[in-house]
């Protein structure tokens, strides 16, 4: 691990941060009403920040491509989640299509 | 804790609810299994995971963290990539009315509403609670969904995670178990209702699009804070309404005073 003053300072920092996320927006609740136009697009700004996360971790490892076994176990979890299949199912389904592309010699 | 208890009693949540609580921690305990591993096999000791699952309490942004760092991001950087994702948490705030977070009948307004139980409901606060919560009618239920979830994942993610820590330091090929597609697809499962909306569908695409076609040339973290900049398909496609001065626009309250601030 690199120097462990900086991640222990970056640790608190996400930590602190993100507390102060989920009480601001109660805080916030009481003193002003956000137009409905915002928080839309604060919560469609947070899918499309998650959707950008989705693709670069499921097709990417470091500056390339990840190989198409954990995209394939992805693409099934995606298509159970379209189809409203629990989500334990959808996520196990994941990793067991991936584990068995791999075993089966694909990367 | 008597208060709890009655929060979380029988009968106020159906069996159903339940049984779907009970499903998501329980994935959720896996995915904290597969966090723990991927922790310690990118470099980071077990302490590290461990402390990060009770103390940030937010999957997503705990693994951005981690795959930041071990490809060779600074921990700062690191740091502020996983706040923009946790960001979310401020709409999911303004969502929840205080009697969720808190004891029956708290508005939130005065200093009358912030008990230590409270302010610990609010770090309970996540993506699956709040979808639960937010899909009961009754306040009472709304309360109880929350706290119920809240509580499972405050001990179902930080044991999967110390767990997959210890489990990832005795086998080293987690990628052999299929471990490493599991945050995306848990991920992708949380959005999926979203992409119904066509209009949200099209700025998710050109988001997954920037990020793909930026990963090669910029430092990691750095692709997904600029697929943000998909936000922008919506806000053009509604400019002939923001157009007008507030009050103006149909359909819509005009915004408060004090809305500035924001």
């Amino acid at each position: 691990m690199k120097d462990t003053t900086l991640v222990v300072a970056g640790m608190a920092t996400l930590s602190a941060g993100t507390y102060a996320f989920r009480l601001s927006g109660q805080v916030l609740r009481a003193r002003i009403s956000f137009p409905p136009r915002a928080t839309r697009l604060l919560e469609a700004a947070a899918v499309i920040l998650l959707a950008g996360l989705v693709a670069t971790t499921a097709l990417t490892e470091g500056h390339g491509f990840s190989g198409f076994a954990r995209p394939a176990g992805v693409l099934v979890a995606g298509i159970l989640a379209w189809r409203k299949a629990p989500f334990l199912v959808v996520v196990l389904a994941a990793a067991a299509v991936t584990a068995l592309l791999r075993l089966a010699g694909v990367s | 804790m008597s208060s709890l208890r009655r929060t979380l009693e029988r009968g106020v949540l159906s069996t159903p609810v339940l049984a779907d609580i009970g499903l998501t921690c329980l994935a959720v305990f896996f995915i904290g299994l597969s966090y723990g591993a991927v922790a310690v096999a990118s470099g980071f000791p077990l302490w590290v995971p461990a402390a990060q699952s009770v103390l940030v309490l937010a999957g997503a942004s705990e693994f951005l963290f981690v795959g930041i760092v071990a490809a060779g991001g600074s921990p700062f950087a690191a740091a502020l990539a996983g706040l923009l994702v946790n960001s979310r948490h401020l709409p999911y705030g303004l969502a929840l009315p205080a009697d969720v977070t808190g004891p029956p009948g708290v508005t939130g307004r005065g200093s009358a509403g912030w008990s230590w139980r409270r302010l610990f409901g609010i770090h309970l606060m996540n993506d699956e609670g709040v979808v639960f919560a937010l899909a009961q009618e009754d306040p009472r239920a709304k309360r109880a969904a929350y706290w119920a979830c809240g509580l499972g994942i405050v001990i179902c993610w930080p044991g999967g995670a110390v767990l997959g820590a210890l489990i990832g330091s005795a086998v080293h090929d987690t990628n052999a178990f299929g471990l490493d597609a599991m945050f995306p697809a848990v991920i992708l499962a949380l959005i999926v209702k979203d992409l119904r909306d066509s209009r949200l569908l099209r700025a998710v695409l050109a988001s997954a699009a920037i990020a793909l076609a930026a990963t090669p040339f910029l430092p990691a973290g750095l692709p997904v804070l600029l697929a943000l900049a998909a936000v922008l398909l919506l806000v053009r496609d509604s400019s002939p309404e923001t157009a007008r001065p507030a009050g103006q626009r149909s359909g819509e309250q005009p915004a408060p005073p004090g809305d500035g601030a924001r």
